[in-house]
């Protein structure tokens, strides 16, 4: 299988439909899963995605950020060289898609980042049964299990209802988690304007117009001295601990992300109040995800690949480690959505 | 179990001491009893379960695991309880989460040999922050940061009742402590102390001010040393001996000694020293005995532990806190005289005629373990907290050091977003020329302005970054104030600063201008 799959300096390529998989160089042809930037960098001559990922992609780089666009939807099947192509929902964030290929009676499944769990946000991951399956491993090792996200919500708005006079800053990475943070809340019965750092205003407003309902946001900026005590202000997680944050009232600092869990790495992040809510698959979810697409082998990409081939193994799976580079390292903490 | 998980999950990350207090206090009003009490136990460190420990607990968890995972999970992890919290598994079926006063009660109760099935069954009931903070509770290494006084604090900012009181009636009192939040919520009579060893709040001195002592009369004060120790109050009573800190906080178990040397009824107000030969000890040696909960026979030997004695709030079960100063003094004497206790003295009184005789004492005082004067009222009665007036502290006057900021650090809570935290350093001759080593630490001294304006001065000249330090060039130079300076095999500089801080900042002074380490050895104490 690795003749017609295989992984090449700019990323994985797809020999008989001549195309790249989230290549992490320019290229002639990209499929893209999803918008984040380690998966879709600019400049590629021709882009293939969902609609939602090429608007995103669009508002992140510009109207040009690829010589042209094709838009496919969910489920729609594309021919493409000798073999054919479709995209089934990850349920990572709005517009992300699983890559599915299939060429001469083969078919393999690039699952691009996912998670299985419900998100207010986008449609939830589809699972499509295939003889290879290339997964991510994010969240590779047995310790990072996620806990219900509306539990992680209700202690942010618990913890409002303890410090009534302190601004909330929570961290989210812009494209993804800060929205589905804010539609928890708002599902949480949370209908306060929510503030946004600069930073969040763009794919927030996108998000919006492509549906999803986020309630009064408004920019936290030009405050002219006001302080926001008792608000929720969503910002990047860079942004939480720097002087940006000292124009609020003695803020509560929350980070969303699955690497709250554990300890050394919130006190890291030095958020004060550590949200354990992830985009992407834990680690139960990452081993639903093999058994359940029955492929008889497992390519595991970026993350804890060791652990996850490991456990794979021991479920009778055939799984080897997939080395991408570039992947979830440009940016760090920006570019690590988890 | 789950309020009690969340409460220690929020004080984990809670930098702030008013927000530590806050999570607490909203425990204590949502949380009923005896579930609070225990929590509460658990917090100021009064429970402890034999046959719970570290090795069982990895005994449960390897048996529950893929031993190559969770190896990975642990190095990942870098703490037991937590990657047992993580990976748990619970087995199918139907496991019910357990209350927080079920499991202490259960600990209490079972034999050794039964504890790991109970733990087990637990760990099967609840979630991840709910089988670490059990864990925690287990093994008794709550490290959330909160102090059985800050806990005690937080009592007294919820209910509205004096810290004093709350202090006072503590150790008559057991978990789960029903009575004291009757009390507490004005449903209950105020718990009696009984004959328990309770901590009185320590009377406070207020520095002398520039000028002060003109209006001030000689013959109305006694004056004695200050000594450069540790605050302690010594209780002893029939239901038992204690050592408190200034704070409240019970350092007993650090100080064995003392506490067997304690065979009266009394308690005592006076300075913690360590005695090396008769002679004051450092600090630091003193320090090395306060950290050591259970200290070693060398350690001592080396550094023996003695309270010389300032004061008596009572003697013989006889209450002296109404009394002047003048006669608590007499009393004092009449009893030590009588009873020549072990591992404490007198300290003595400073005969002087004027104020002008007392400051030529004062700048002339540098042996080792004095601090300054100490002056008080003599019809002062012995108050609770810093009463403005009967007592002042008249320190010598600190050292002062010219020093080159070498590396800030972030500081924490409301500082977070500042580098806050600064080392600075003295010259010294290295292989290649004149080279900075680093003489001591300063976190305050400087207003909220020189903050921000240091805090811009670091980020402008940052040359490294270690995580949350930045190192900056060597371009200003930092006037530090300290106490004391002492030798220090711990530091490459071999010396030690005692309570360093900021005094000003030279924004106008020159590096090259700085000290040299050899101008500060030359301060050393002899």
């Amino acid at each position: 299988m690795d003749t017609w799959l295989r992984v090449t300096e700019a990323g994985l390529y797809c020999e008989p439909l001549d195309c790249y998989i989230d290549p992490t160089r320019a290229v002639h042809r990209a499929v893209l899963t999803h918008g984040h930037a380690d998966h879709a960098r600019p400049g590629h001559q021709a882009v293939l995605a969902t609609a939602e990922t090429i608007a995103i992609v669009k508002a992140r780089y510009g109207e040009n950020a690829a010589g042209s666009f094709q838009a496919l939807a969910l489920g729609e099947r594309l021919s493409m060289g000798d073999g054919r192509l479709w995209l089934a929902p990850a349920g990572h964030v709005l517009g992300s898609a699983q890559v599915a290929i299939e060429w001469r009676g083969v078919r393999a499944v690039i699952s691009g980042d996912y998670k299985r769990r419900p998100d207010p946000t986008c449609p939830p991951f589809e699972v499509v049964a295939c003889d290879l399956y290339i997964t991510e491993a994010t969240f590779g090792l047995p310790v990072f299990r996620h806990p219900p996200a509306e539990g992680e919500v209700a202690r942010l708005l618990h913890s409002l209802s303890v410090f009534p006079e302190r601004t909330h800053l929570v961290g989210a990475y812009a494209l993804g988690k800060a929205q589905r943070v804010v539609r928890m809340l708002r599902l949480a019965g949370y209908d306060r304007p929510i503030y946004l750092h600069g930073a969040m205003q763009k794919l927030m407003a996108l998000y919006q117009e492509l549906g999803v309902e986020l309630g009064e946001l408004r920019p936290a900026t030009n405050l002219k001295g006001e302080k926001l005590p008792g608000e929720i202000v969503v910002a990047p997680p860079s942004a939480i601990g720097d002087r940006w944050s000292r124009r609020f009232a003695d803020p509560v600092t929350a980070v969303a992300s699955g690497w709250m869990r554990v300890r050394a790495r919130a006190r890291q992040s030095r958020a004060e109040l550590p949200l354990v809510i992830s985009d992407h698959a834990d680690w139960d979810e990452l081993l639903q995800t093999v058994r359940e697409v029955e492929a008889g082998e497992v390519w595991v990409t970026h993350g804890n690949e060791e652990a996850l081939c490991h456990a794979a193994s021991g479920l009778g799976i055939r799984a080897r480690a997939l080395s991408l580079v570039g992947r979830g390292e440009a940016e760090q903490e920006a570019a690590e959505p988890a | 179990m789950k309020d009690f998980s969340a409460l220690l999950d929020a004080l984990s990350y809670m930098a702030s001491r008013n927000g530590k207090l806050r999570l607490i206090a909203d425990y204590c009003a949502r949380v009923e009893d005896p579930a609070r009490g225990y929590a509460l136990a658990a917090l100021t460190g009064e429970l402890s379960f034999a046959g719970a420990k570290a090795g069982a607990i990895r005994a449960l968890a390897e048996e529950r695991s893929d031993p190559v995972l969770f190896r990975w999970s642990y190095d990942y992890v870098g703490d037991l309880a937590e990657t047992t919290a993580l990976i748990w598994q619970a087995r199918p079926g139907a496991n019910r989460p357990p209350d927080l006063p079920e499991v202490v009660e259960a600990l209490q109760e079972a034999t050794r040999a039964k504890v790991p099935a109970l733990i087990e069954a637990w760990l099967d009931g609840l979630d991840a922050t709910g089988r670490w903070a059990l864990l925690k509770l287990i093994t008794g290494a709550l490290r959330v940061g909160v102090s059985a006084r800050l806990a005690k604090t937080a009592l007294a900012e919820w209910s509205g009742k004096p810290l004093a009181d709350i202090e006072e009636i503590w150790p008559s009192l057991e978990p789960p402590y029903g009575p004291l939040f009757d009390w507490l919520e004005g449903k209950g009579p105020k718990p009696d102390a009984g004959d328990a060893p309770t901590f009185r709040p320590l009377m406070l001195a207020t520095p002398l001010e520039e000028g002060a002592l003109d209006s001030l009369a000689p013959a109305e004060f006694l004056a004695e040393w200050k000594w450069d120790g540790i605050r302690v109050q010594l209780v002893s009573t029939p239901g038992g001996r204690r050592l408190f800190s200034r704070t409240g906080e019970d350092v007993g178990p650090a100080f064995p000694e003392i506490l067997e040397a304690a065979d009266f009824q009394a308690v005592l107000d006076g300075e913690l020293l360590v005695l090396q030969e008769g002679e004051v000890g450092s600090f630091n040696a003193l320090q090395q005995r306060l950290n050591r909960k259970a200290p070693t026979a060398k350690l001592l030997a080396e550094s023996p532990a003695h309270i010389r004695l300032y004061d008596a709030l009572m003697l013989e079960g006889k209450e002296l806190r109404q009394l002047a100063l003048t006669a608590r003094r007499e009393r004092l004497e009449a009893w030590y005289r009588s009873r020549m206790p072990a591992r404490m003295d007198l300290s003595p009184l400073i005969a002087f005629e004027g104020w002008d005789q007392l400051s030529t004492l004062r700048a002339e005082a540098r042996a080792n373990g004095i601090e300054g004067l100490m002056l008080k009222r003599k019809d002062s009665a012995y108050l609770a907290g810093r009463p403005k007036g009967p007592w002042f502290k008249w320190k010598r006057d600190p050292l002062i050091a010219d020093c080159v900021l070498m590396y800030a650090q972030r500081g924490h809570g409301k500082r977070s977003s500042f580098y806050s935290d600064y080392t600075f350093g003295a010259w010294r001759d290295g292989e290649t020329g004149p080279e900075l080593v680093p003489v001591g630490k300063a976190y305050f001294g400087f207003t909220d302005e020189e903050l921000k304006q240091l805090d811009k001065w670091v980020r402008d000249h940052t040359t490294e970054r270690f995580g949350p330090v930045r190192a900056v060039e060597p371009g200003l130079v930092l006037e530090v104030a300290f106490d004391a300076l002492q030798r220090s095999s711990r530091h490459k500089s071999g010396i030690a600063m005692r309570f360093p801080r900021v005094s000003r900042i030279r924004w106008d002074k020159p590096v090259e201008e700085a000290d040299g380490l050899e101008t500060l050895v030359a301060l050393l104490e002899q």
